[in-house]
């Protein structure tokens, strides 16, 4: 009796796991096949029906030429690396210091920092872009950077934390030594913070990847699209080739994909991590 | 190197000061100030590019509150909210059987996961195609026999809401079962089995172990949902224009700013928007303090 139920149970999980993985999957796959179909075959197959050829890849140098997703790619990379480095180096400088040492005031910009991460920014773009706006820094690929740097919090975030689990006994066996704060900083701290680092680059990386509201905001211009803004961008023009919409969409989810399975492991750690508020 | 020189307590001011000047003046450019000036515009009748401005008092919050227009599409954030909790429910559930042993555990973790790290963008697009007439949603009613349920899902403003949520609930499941998951599997081994000598089932398991050492990371990633919630903006705005009844508070914030050119009353909306969620996260630290 009892193995019977625990059979029970145990198929009632997987048909629940099969469905789960079906609906999350079914969406993406419908999209892969209408990548690689013509004009024609789109309107007159239903959507589930596979491609009749699967090597028609003719959608996808379409989007890519037209869409100008190269550019889309260079600009999210350059703007992913610049953030990433700066949110890096400015979070651990500024965590350093806060967790470091005591002085006159010291609480309070703590305090400053963690309320910080109380403010929605997307309630305060209509007053951030007059300071971009002033700044002369609409539509150029320092707009989304500088914000990115500035009003996300996580990093400083999560380089507190981690630092709070390193002794200080480290660093003061350095001092003995005779070695200065700076030497101490970056050749003790920061190579100790690698996995704080790793997790930043991944929560940070996703975010900036996937923003589609700062650089459509702060860079409507022609030659700054990202990737997000370049996929938008298809949407009027596009509205009769949807097969080619589909294979810019496909464009833009496969280098995450192949992220995805090789940083795995990383990538639900940093998650798992940076996520605890 | 000079540096090195310096007495400890001279390097010590030195790095507090160069360590801390670009962070802290980040901060009080980007996250500070915009508060700050969104609060004054607020009380202004500023049209966002003009030389001079009047101030106008507490009339643009009068307008918000008085005008149906305005404060009315708050109520779509109730079909945000509610697809909230069908995802926490839904994401702790997929955690607690992944947490056991299940064949395959890698990859329904994956696919379950991988949604949440697309771009909003791809989502909005992939999901207009998934519920566009004759798309996916209905050709799979059609497989499965219930045909005749197929809806204009993006036509119809009463249907509308509930298609955006869904693909919300969709694209972000995923973040939360991770983090539950993560929580989950920090549990000892040894209770469960411990438990399992007692003759707990694993219903008992879920209710006795698992629930408690996880609520407050539940708590957490509900109130962090709510807050998403009332701000939701990229998928409706990306799929719908906020046409059909759709407009959220903050794609009607941002046309009123950038399209008819109201900046004040744009950022009295702000304020109003960002009081809401201050208000929720604050009941959060008291609810979970309330807790220790």
């Amino acid at each position: 009796m009892y193995r019977l139920k625990y059979a029970a149970g145990s198929t009632f999980k997987y048909i629940t796991l099969i469905l789960g993985a079906f609906a999350a999957l079914i969406p993406i796959i419908v999209v892969f096949f209408s990548s690689l179909k013509t004009n024609a075959e789109y309107g007159a197959t239903s959507p589930l029906d596979p491609p009749q050829n699967w090597m028609n890849f003719s959608n996808y140098t379409k989007a890519f030429v037209d869409g100008k997703m190269l550019l889309g790619f260079g600009n999210t990379l350059f703007i992913l690396a610049i953030s990433i480095i700066g949110a890096t180096l400015i979070g651990s400088m500024i965590a350093y210091v806060l967790s470091r040492f005591k002085f006159r005031g010291s609480k309070l910009l703590m305090g400053a920092f963690l309320l910080a991460t109380l403010i929605p920014s997307v309630t305060t773009q209509v007053a951030t872009f007059r300071i971009i706006d002033t700044l002369d820094l609409v539509n150029t690929r320092f707009a989304p950077i500088i914000l990115y740097l500035g009003t996300d919090i996580i990093a400083v975030y999560i380089f507190l934390q981690f630092l709070d689990t390193i002794s200080e006994s480290l660093d003061e066996s350095a001092m003995l030594d005779g070695a200065s704060y700076i030497t101490i900083f970056f050749k003790i701290v920061l190579p100790l913070l690698a996995p704080a680092i790793v997790t930043v680059i991944i929560v940070k990386g996703v975010n900036i990847y996937n923003d589609f509201y700062t650089p459509f905001l702060y860079m409507p211009g022609e030659n700054l699209q990202v990737i997000s803004t370049a996929l938008f961008k298809f949407k009027g023009p596009y509205g009769s080739q949807w097969e080619v919409i589909c294979a810019a969409i496909m464009i833009t989810i496969i280098p995450i994909l192949v992220a995805f399975i090789a940083l795995q492991k990383y990538i639900y750690n940093g998650f798992a991590q940076g996520s605890v508020k | 190197m000079v540096f090195a020189n310096l007495s400890y307590k001279t390097q010590r001011r030195i790095i507090i000061i160069a360590f801390s000047l670009i962070p802290v003046v980040l901060l009080f450019t980007f996250a500070y100030l915009p508060v700050f000036n969104m609060f004054k515009y607020s009380f202004t009748n500023w049209n966002g590019y003009s030389k001079s401005f009047d101030y106008v008092g507490f009339e643009n919050y009068q307008t918000i509150f008085t005008n149906p227009k305005y404060f009315s599409v708050f109520k779509v954030s109730l079909y945000y909210f509610g697809a909230t909790f069908v995802q926490m429910g839904l994401a702790l559930y997929f955690a607690t059987i992944l947490s056991f042993n299940i064949r395959f555990k890698n990859f329904f973790k994956g696919v379950l996961f991988f949604p949440y790290l697309l771009n909003g963008v791809a989502i909005g697009f992939i999901f207009l195609v998934f519920f566009r007439p004759d798309g996916t949603l209905d050709t799979l009613l059609q497989v499965i026999g219930l045909g005749h349920l197929s809806q204009g899902w993006l036509l119809n403003p009463n249907i509308i809401n509930i298609s955006l949520a869904g693909a919300s609930l969709w694209r972000y499941m995923g973040f939360n079962f991770i983090i539950f998951l993560g929580a989950i599997s920090s549990i000892g081994k040894d209770i469960y089995e411990a438990a399992d000598i007692d003759g707990a089932n694993r219903w008992h398991q879920f209710r006795h172990i698992i629930l408690p050492s996880i609520k407050r990371i539940l708590q957490l990633n509900l109130i962090l949902a709510i807050s998403g919630a009332i701000s939701a903006f990229d998928i409706p705005y990306i799929m719908t224009g906020g046409s059909n009844g759709s407009n959220t508070f903050v794609i009607q914030t941002v046309d009123v700013a950038f399209k008819y050119s109201k900046l004040g009353l744009a950022s009295a909306m702000a304020v109003v928007l960002l009081i809401i969620v201050i208000l929720v996260t604050l009941l959060q630290r008291v609810l979970i303090k309330g807790d220790d």
